[in-house]
């Protein structure tokens, strides 16, 4: 990267560097890319990640187990959901604790519905993105119900804080049942509301149609996860295909690519797959409600102060950008010696070098946030 | 409109306002309007020489052949006219956005403009004043003298299509003969201001702007004025008031409705309109998700404020254009032209009742222009931005061969109505039955998502 900075741009062509970031609109945080450009086209755009670098990976060898939760919420603001339950997985699976259903059920309740929002936030961005401000705001305002719902649950609307080694902070509360319901009634319509709204747009179709393909092959070359895999058309879903927790009991479709507005894998099948899911995740927040088992929701006798054996653990949630993966290595103190976040966006980084060729400057941005990369998950 | 289920967030309604600021907030919204219309009423047909003779004769009680400051009292009267028609277009921008934001946050589920004023009326004021006590920031790297000069060819381009554009039946600073070659010609004057600021910014995002706009603008011109074509050919005359008074009051006497093609050169009209004013879904040289703000990222404060008068206050222009050349413009039913001239009655000064008519033409005109411009403000926050290829691909491989084919069509139509007169009338109403089933299909059709979303039309939480 130094050489592509320090080159001399050729004054006898037309290119230029820009640095596209890491204070620009549409980058969703701070990212920076070092655009080579030949006009409106792109010859390469290559990420520059590292400025929401924040440690948290070495923070988690320097706090106790249980004390690390907090910081897992700012792994991925979007969804810290998804970021909690990893680690908790992890911790669980080190110390061989049973987690009782009520508590994976909780789980995955708020876990989907973490989901939803994060959709939401992702399509509405792409909407923002492709000049459509409307879409964005309304998608804030069905998320703004979600966090009031997370809120009543666990007292926090962003940094959720929730789930806890050996099962979740706190019990439904009084009530939360109908409102959640009544949410996904109204969920339920808003989804066609705001496809007709943008997503069959003509405008939008051909923005993002075609634009930006990415291969099944060259996704799973490059470790894409998620929504970014599945639009490539690789039918792969954690909750499915390596079940844990709940997901064994739920049935659901897994959405996947199909080319809808062109090409598979282009910009298009990556949104759409987004808009899917929520319908999906919307369905496995009612089974869950449904279903939910009476019981306690968190393990008995789980120590404060915990020291787990002398090994390592590994676990694979299906986070809303992907496969989100937390290796816990453990001494046998009660501090890990070692945790290790593996994160969906910045394996999805990686692919725009490759990708961005040939691009327009305003496709960049349609594949950014068709990516759906969350700053602080790239750089933790 | 979405409006609630319970659990969907409907903002909270803003504080009541005490009565004062009510009452002061409606004085100024309708009275400032009011008074800009009416001194437009006074000077427009006032600063006419005929009008300045009888003017002198019967108000200041003087001969107008041995009076000495006849030259002075017209150079008065058009400096005035000058001076509120400019003003005009500043406070028709202002408040342009002041309703482009109370309509956008309804589409949007917010609150909007609620602090300044009763219903945040006095926003635009407050952003105005706050914008001119800003630091006036010039790049060190910028090339000053052009960066200053730039924003003063947007102004201008902006205020000099209020020479030509009408207001009324003889409401209009002055009617060209060339009326309409000289808007065109005028507003292109803005994209060598925006030019300008994008090279001279000397910055990545604003050339890119800059040279966007440029691409934009030169190629829209070329649709706009095949479909602006079509109206001049129906009306014969390239004079604003001429194309009007060859269009009549009702809906099938409107050019738009006049032939079968009338309404596809007005929707590429339309659009061109859209492209030449940077508009969604032709914002490309502002793109803020891509270019941060284009040619406008460097500027601020007062040249700012400038940038920002032109591109609200160009809303009023292009509707009024679209009402002139398509949609009658100030035709009054029931008052043709020999109502007109009744009215005016012999003497030099015009009678009473021409006055009231020219007020009841002045209303006709406004009205229809805010519903067109209440129709590119819906578009704007609605639509996504289109890609600077398709941009081209839109204007060259689509707009200007259907241009052309609307330009020779209504050609031929012509002949045939010379031929049989009859054709006339009958397609008109025709094609205004059509377009008003069409009308009546979309509204059926938004009513059924609204009822399938599950909302309901709610008009009260305004």
């Amino acid at each position: 990267m130094e050489k592509l900075i320090l080159r001399r741009v050729d004054r006898d062509n037309e290119e230029m560097v820009l640095n596209f970031g890491p204070q620009h609109p549409s980058t969703h945080g701070v990212i920076n890319f070092i655009v080579e450009t030949d006009g409106e086209v792109l010859k390469k755009a290559i990420p520059d990640v590292g400025y929401l670098h924040r440690s948290i990976e070495k923070i988690g060898e320097t706090t106790g187990y249980p004390g690390f939760m907090p910081f897992t919420d700012r792994v991925d603001y979007v969804a810290a959901m998804f970021a909690n339950e990893g680690y908790a997985v992890a911790v669980e699976r080190l110390l061989k604790l049973e987690v009782p259903a009520r508590a994976q059920w909780l789980r995955a309740i708020s876990c989907e519905l973490c989901r939803i929002a994060s959709h939401l936030v992702s399509v509405g961005t792409m909407a923002m993105d492709i000049g459509a401000f409307t879409p964005m705001l309304h998608g804030i305002r069905e998320r703004e119900t979600i966090n009031d719902l997370i809120e009543a649950l666990c007292g926090a609307r962003l940094t959720y804080n929730y789930h806890r080694i050996g099962g979740v902070a706190f019990d439904l509360p009084e009530g939360w049942r109908g409102k959640a319901l009544a949410f996904l009634d109204h969920f339920d319509k808003f989804l066609p509301e705001f496809d007709r709204l943008i997503t069959f747009n003509e405008v939008y179709l051909r923005r993002l149609g075609g634009v930006a393909v990415i291969p099944a092959a060259q996704a799973i070359d490059y470790g894409l996860v998620g929504p970014n895999l599945r639009g490539s058309g690789v039918d792969w879903d954690l909750r499915r295909d390596l079940p844990y927790g709940a997901y064994p009991h739920f049935k659901f479709q897994v959405p996947v690519g199909k080319g809808w507005a062109g090409a598979v894998g282009d910009c298009f099948d990556r949104y759409y797959v987004r808009c899917l899911e929520m319908a999906e995740s919307s369905k496995i927040v009612r089974q869950a409600l449904e279903s939910l088992p009476e019981g306690d929701v968190m393990a008995p006798k789980v120590p404060r102060n915990l020291k787990p054996e002398a090994g390592e653990a590994l676990s694979r949630v299906e986070s809303a950008r992907g496969e989100m993966a937390y290796y816990v290595v453990s001494d046998g103190t009660n501090k890990a010696h070692r945790v290790r976040a593996r994160t969906g966006s910045f394996t999805a980084m990686g692919i725009i070098e490759d990708i961005s060729s040939g691009l327009m400057v305003a496709d960049l941005v349609a594949l950014i946030a068709s990516l759906d990369v969350v700053a602080p998950e790239i750089d933790r | 409109m979405t409006a609630s289920p319970r659990h969907a967030r409907t903002p909270e309604a803003p504080k009541r306002h005490p009565k004062t600021i009510v009452l002061l907030t409606l004085a100024f919204g309708l009275g400032l309007p009011a008074i800009l219309f009416a001194a437009v009423l006074v000077l427009s047909p006032l600063s006419k020489p005929a009008m300045i003779d009888a003017f002198i004769e019967h108000v200041l009680k003087q001969d107008p052949a041995t009076f000495g400051h006849r030259n002075l009292v017209l150079g008065v009267s058009v400096g005035v006219l000058g001076f509120v028609l400019l003003n005009f277009g500043a406070i028709v921008s202002g408040m342009t956005v002041w309703w482009e934001m109370r309509v956008s946050s309804r589409m949007q589920s917010r609150v909007g403009y609620n602090r300044v004023g009763a219903g945040g009326f006095f926003q635009w004021v407050a952003d105005a004043v706050k914008l001119l006590f800003k630091e006036d920031l010039i790049p060190a790297e910028a090339d000053s003298l052009l960066f200053k000069a730039a924003p003063y060819f947007v102004l201008t381009g902006f205020a000099l299509t209020f020479v030509a554009l009408p207001f009324g039946e003889s409401l209009i600073a002055a009617d060209l003969n060339v009326g309409i070659f000289y808007l065109i010609a005028v507003t292109a004057l803005v994209v060598v201001g925006i030019l300008l600021a994008g090279w001279s910014s000397n910055s990545k995002w604003s050339l890119f702007g800059g040279m966007r706009s440029a691409a934009q603008v030169i190629s829209y011109e070329i649709p706009a004025g095949l479909a602006i074509m079509v109206p001049v050919l129906m009306a014969g005359t390239l004079s604003m008031q001429g194309i009007i008074r060859a269009q009549g009051a009702w809906p099938w006497q409107w050019f738009v409705f006049a032939n079968p093609v009338a309404p596809i050169a007005f929707v590429i009209f339309f659009i061109a309109q859209l492209a030449e004013g940077n508009r969604t879904p032709f914002d490309l040289p502002e793109a803020e998700s891509e270019l941060v703000a284009g040619y406008l990222s460097e500027y601020s404060s007062f040249r700012f404020a400038l940038y920002f008068l032109v591109e609200f206050g160009n809303l009023w222009v292009m509707a009024a254009v679209a009402v002139t050349l398509f949609f009658g413009g100030w035709q009054v039913p029931f008052a043709g032209p020999e109502v007109f001239a009744r009215l005016r009655g012999a003497g030099a000064m015009p009678g009473l009742g021409w006055w009231a008519l020219q007020v009841v033409s002045m209303a006709v005109f406004a009205v229809k222009t805010l519903m067109v411009l209440n129709l590119i403000v819906w578009i704007r926050w609605t639509l996504p931005r289109i890609r600077i290829d398709q941009m081209m691909t839109l204007c060259w491989k689509y707009l200007v061969p259907f241009a052309f084919a609307a330009f020779v069509i209504t050609l031929l139509w012509q002949i045939l109505v010379a031929a049989v007169p009859a054709v006339g009338p009958v397609s008109g109403v025709a094609i205004t039955g059509v377009t008003l089933v069409l009308a009546a299909l979309f509204l059926r059709q938004t009513a059924r998502n609204i009822t399938a979303a599950g909302d309901r039309v709610d008009l009260t939480n305004w």
